[in-house]
């Protein structure tokens, strides 16, 4: 038995460690990237892929601040589309508050990550987020 | 039979739209048929093809409505597609007429959606996992929804909004409040409407918000209803009454596409894209142009997105939907009135059958059969609609000539 928790992504392209960021599935001929797998590519039908890593400083180019969702979903969050060196990913805006006044467009964010809870097994999961930069 | 360059509606319906408790899916899909082919003068016996949409209701709805109407055994299609079901319905009936597969074909689009509350937030409960296993397509450990971005309606078209804001600025929470404020005013003229109430722009942004910055009344309003239409080839509209002949409207053009890949669509839904392909092809096909236009009614699911298919139709220059909106022109007495129905935000959107109602708006106008919120000498008119996921429906209609 560790000491040490396990620790797992809430998703498959959050990588943990010492600098967490995204990766995706980018294709070899045409660039377009993904976060979950493809047969082929969407933008060229070409069907080969590397893993690469997604920048975390980005862009807020547009959001949201959803104040009804589904059960179970804590309300007022920004839910946001950022922009990070020209890949777009989608993410919560979070380590702010939910207003117009603290989130605007074309503002400055960065990657960051947040505890989730641990499981039965003691198995932390690590979710992400955009904070301002 | 050959195939047909031409094709016409010959007789189109919308049922009241609004809480129906004692009508069933089949029961409302009728309504609308029964009065869709009395419109047209025609029976079951003269349709050729059936395509018919509904996406709450369980599936088959095509043969079930033919059981309450007239059972020919003629092919029936079901279709789905989003929100852009009933335009997909009215298509496929007007490909098989096209092709020349049949003179006369009937399309329908019917929901009941009174009630449904907050669509696409998933019906029950998220019981995050006791043990985090990942699955899925993306290896989640717990519901996604919430935690990266949302997927609600209201929050991904408020996104839609913001995101034009973003690139040609001059949007604001009270910018988008006065599009709905617009459409609510223009319902009071409605009877079909789901609701007829005018509000002010301070009472809408005052209103409950959903999804900043779309509050309660810039939403669609969920409701029952269904519409339907029958479609004609020319040469066989040629056979039939004088009256028929100068009632019937002209499908100028008729268009379906999907969304093309675009760097950002598998994180924020592209609803620009696809409906800039359908304006280009639809404009093409019916060889007028945006400035021929003499009333719009596109999809405006919620304010945000009302704004930006302005831009998407080519109503203005590219990036000048807020001037355009802010000029005055989409109000009923501006220059292109957009949504005199009261649109989705108050007419209401039971989702398969907007994509025909808005097709009936138009004919009405252009058949100067719209009582008091009739637009004077209206001869052009375009209806559009998007389907999440995506599918954009174009339909440009024009007046007899006879």
């Amino acid at each position: 038995m560790s000491d040490v928790a396990q620790q797992v992504p809430l998703v498959n392209y959050l990588v943990l460690g010492e600098t967490p960021h995204l990766v995706a599935h980018e294709c070899t001929a045409c660039g377009a990237r993904y976060f979950d797998r493809r047969n082929a590519c969407a933008s060229c039908f070409k069907t080969e892929f590397r893993t690469v890593d997604i920048p975390n400083e980005g862009e807020l180019r547009a959001f949201t601040i959803v104040s009804q969702a589904g059960p179970g979903i804590k309300v007022p969050f920004v839910a946001g589309v950022v922009d990070c060196g020209g890949t777009s990913v989608r993410g919560n805006i979070i380590n702010t508050e939910p207003d117009p006044e603290h989130v605007k467009l074309g503002m400055a964010v960065r990657l960051a990550t947040y505890s989730m809870g641990t499981d039965d097994n003691g198995t932390e999961a690590i979710g992400f987020g955009y904070e301002p930069a | 039979m050959s195939a047909s360059d031409e094709i016409w509606i010959l007789g189109i319906n919308m049922t009241k739209f609004g809480k129906h408790p004692d009508l069933d899916t089949v029961d409302l899909g009728a309504q609308a048929i029964m009065a869709a082919l009395a419109d047209a003068g025609v029976t079951m016996a003269d349709i050729g093809v059936f395509a018919a949409g509904n996406l709450l209701g369980g599936g088959g709805i095509g043969q079930q409505l033919q059981k309450q109407v007239g059972q020919t055994g003629i092919p029936v299609y079901n279709v789905s597609n989003a929100c852009a079901t009933g335009a997909t319905a009215l298509r496929t009936a007007i490909m098989a007429v096209k092709a020349g597969e049949c003179d006369m074909g009937l399309a329908c689009g019917v929901e009941k959606l009174a009630g449904a509350g907050l669509l696409g937030a998933g019906g029950v409960a998220r019981s995050d996992a006791k043990v985090y296993n990942p699955s899925g397509r993306y290896g989640a450990v717990a519901g996604i929804d919430g935690r990266i971005g949302t997927n609600t309606m209201p929050g991904v078209f408020a996104q839609v909004g913001m995101e034009y804001g973003h690139k040609y600025g001059g949007t604001s929470f009270e910018l988008f409040a006065k599009i709905s404020e617009k459409n609510h005013a223009h319902s009071t003229l409605n009877p079909l409407a789901t609701y007829t109430k005018a509000m002010s722009a301070e009472q809408i942004m005052n209103d409950v918000m959903i999804a900043y910055p779309n509050t309660r009344p810039m939403c669609s309003a969920n409701c029952d209803g269904a519409a339907a239409a029958v479609v004609v080839s020319g040469e066989k509209l040629k056979t039939l009454s004088l009256e028929q002949q100068r009632r019937a409207v002209k499908v100028s053009a008729s268009v379906l596409t999907s969304d093309p890949w675009q760097e950002a669509c598998q994180v924020l839904p592209d609803v620009n894209t696809l409906t800039k392909n359908a304006a280009n092809q639809a404009y093409e096909q019916a060889g007028v142009g945006p400035e021929d236009l003499d009333l719009v009614e596109l999809h405006d699911c919620f304010a945000t997105a009302e704004l930006v298919h302005y831009d998407n139709l080519g109503l203005c220059e590219e990036g000048g939907a807020v001037d355009f909106f802010q000029s005055g022109a989409p109000w009923r007495d501006g220059r292109l009135p957009v949504n005199v129905s009261g649109g989705l935000q108050s007419k209401g959107h039971p989702i398969s059958a907007t994509g025909i109602a808005n097709i009936w708006e138009v004919c009405q106008h252009l058949r100067n059969e719209c009582g008091d919120r009739q637009i004077e000498g209206a001869k052009v008119g375009l209806a559009h609609v998007i389907g999440l996921g995506s599918a954009c429906g174009i339909h440009i209609l024009e007046k007899s000539a006879a």
